[in-house]
């Protein structure tokens, strides 16, 4: 059976073939710091679950280190001219989309296959499996008729690696605080805080509160899953079901989305963020969130009202 | 009240504008002393948690073929088939991505789009070149802001989609939070409750959508 395993085995063969790839890139005045990075990440996908808790601690700070001191950057140039990206798109054109809508139609494909016909890959992480398996077919397809240089991939998916940079780890590093943030205790505490600003006897006080504060503390954690429980358990239950006899339905499923509201606000929430600002090359880090917070504010206005004339 | 301080740090450190991996781990470290961990306690809990959420760096492996493909000029066919369709404005293109990649997310295929694999060689290419089709003056600021759109699309697609399915991790948590409190509800019920923001976040993003078109129609006419 396949489990995400084999996805984490080609993660870390990919990073492992960029940091060698970025080692003899010699026009990479930082090469030896982004061979470094992508090298400990390769280390950490192949061989994460047998270095133990501590371990992988070391091997983050050392992932910290690097890049606070700077020592990542990119080679300048290396693009493929405009007019012979423009030729070979002419030649190529539609073969070029077939082949980007392999990786969508495997992962659809799979996702569907491995649920329902079980024992061939792990039902859980059905999505993933189909997307690393999506990878490989469109790479095959690609290679086969393009018949690029072998490299060719390797070195191109490491530039656009490059061209993110550390923010590429920012996810995960901070789905981690959270974790640490979970074991201090930090959201029972922001909860009594927010818990403790709602004016007593007000629906619509609690009400907004429990909205605002899941949009507030999700902008702060960068995720809604962290503002959940702790929002739930300060306002949510207490106030809005136990006290006004809220339908806890509405008043869970309507919060969350009041959080992912906050979610489209923060460069916390870094892989919908800041990595999007960092791939698509915008001189403004925080672009996307700009461009976001027009669609934000008003949604969760829509939200907390929906609350208020649903939950009641 | 001490253990705060790690979110003082963040936020200080994203204004101040220091390496966010350094900030992270600062105030990892600044939060699990004030609440009396020792130091080997913090690096293990944040190495066991970066080992558990691996899988959330993993999309990286699609590089390679976007690679490939931008080698041999997929964003400029993605723009040239964009010139060719008469009827595909910048408004036109992002909305029909937006109610796409919302009914994806609802069925549960969250991870089959996203900013790697379809907006960056596809969708921002495409909006460019519908905005450019428009007005041939654009400029780099516009660019950046139409491009900006592209992966705000993709975001609100997928924030207010997902929720819609049974079987997402949102549902799943709010179900099992809801049963120890001793409520107990069906994800369907959870579900249903997620249409109506989902509408409303359409109708609002599709809505700013139409009003870009026509900012980055009428600054060209001006200049």
């Amino acid at each position: 059976m396949i489990t995400l395993g084999f996805v984490y085995v080609l993660a870390g063969l990919a990073f492992a073939l960029f940091a060698i790839l970025g080692i003899a890139d010699r026009t990479n005045p930082k090469r030896f710091g982004n061979a470094a990075f992508w090298g400990l990440l390769a280390l950490s996908m192949l061989g994460g679950d047998r270095l133990g808790d501590f371990g992988n601690g070391l091997l983050v700070l050392a992932l910290v280190a690097i890049a606070g001191a700077g020592q990542i950057g990119r080679a300048p140039g290396g693009d493929v001219a405009p007019d012979v990206q423009a030729a070979r798109a002419a030649a190529h054109g539609h073969f070029l989309l077939l082949v980007a809508l392999i990786i969508p139609a495997v992962a659809l494909a799979g996702t569907f296959l491995f649920k329902y016909v079980p024992g061939l890959a792990d039902p859980k992480q059905a999505t993933l499996i189909s997307l690393g398996i999506g990878v490989l077919i469109a790479l095959g397809v690609g290679m086969a008729r393009l018949k690029p240089p072998l490299l060719l991939p390797a070195q191109q998916g490491r530039r656009l690696l490059d061209a993110v940079g550390w923010a590429a780890i920012l996810p995960q590093m901070l789905a981690s605080l959270g974790a640490v943030f979970a074991l201090a205790g930090v959201g029972e505490v922001v909860g009594t805080l927010i818990g403790s600003a709602i004016p007593q006897g007000s629906l619509f006080g609690a009400v907004l509160a429990f909205g605002l504060g899941m949009a507030f503390f999700t902008m702060v954690m960068g995720n809604a899953f962290a503002a959940f429980p702790v929002m739930m358990a300060a306002v949510g239950l207490p106030l809005l079901i136990k006290h006004y006899h809220g339908d806890p339905a509405v008043v869970a499923a309507i919060g969350m989305l009041a959080g992912f509201c906050g979610t489209l606000m923060t460069p916390m929430a870094a892989n919908f963020n800041l990595v999007p600002a960092a791939l698509l090359d915008l001189k403004n880090p925080y672009g996307v969130i700009k461009a976001q917070i027009g669609t934000a504010l008003p949604l969760l206005t829509v939200n907390i009202v929906f609350l208020w004339l649903f939950a009641f | 009240m001490l253990v705060l301080i790690g979110i003082v740090i963040i936020i200080a450190g994203f204004l101040l504008r220091f390496n966010p991996l350094l900030v992270i781990m600062a105030s990892a470290l600044a939060t699990g002393l004030a609440a009396g961990l020792d130091v080997t306690a913090i690096i293990a809990a944040f190495g066991k948690a970066f080992n558990d959420t691996r899988y959330v760096s993993i999309v990286w492996i699609v590089l390679p073929v976007i690679g490939l493909l931008e080698a041999y000029g997929l964003q400029q066919h993605a723009r040239s088939l964009i010139d060719r369709m008469k009827g595909a404005t910048l408004g036109r293109l992002l909305t029909s991505y937006l109610i796409l990649r919302q009914a994806m997310a609802a069925v549960g295929l969250t991870s089959v789009a996203g900013h790697p694999q379809t907006v960056r060689p596809l969708v921002a290419p495409m909006a460019e070149a519908a905005a450019e089709a428009a007005n041939p003056a654009l400029t780099d600021d516009q660019r950046e802001e139409v491009k900006a759109f592209a992966a705000a699309t993709d975001n609100v697609g997928l924030f207010f989609g997902e929720d819609i399915f049974l079987a997402i991790g949102s549902i799943l948590l709010m179900k099992g939070l809801l049963e120890t409190y001793g409520y107990v509800i069906e994800p369907l019920h959870l579900s249903l409750w997620a249409i109506p923001t989902a509408i409303a976040a359409f109708l609002i993003h599709a809505f700013r959508l139409r009003r870009l078109e026509r900012r980055m129609k009428s600054r060209g006419a001006g200049a």
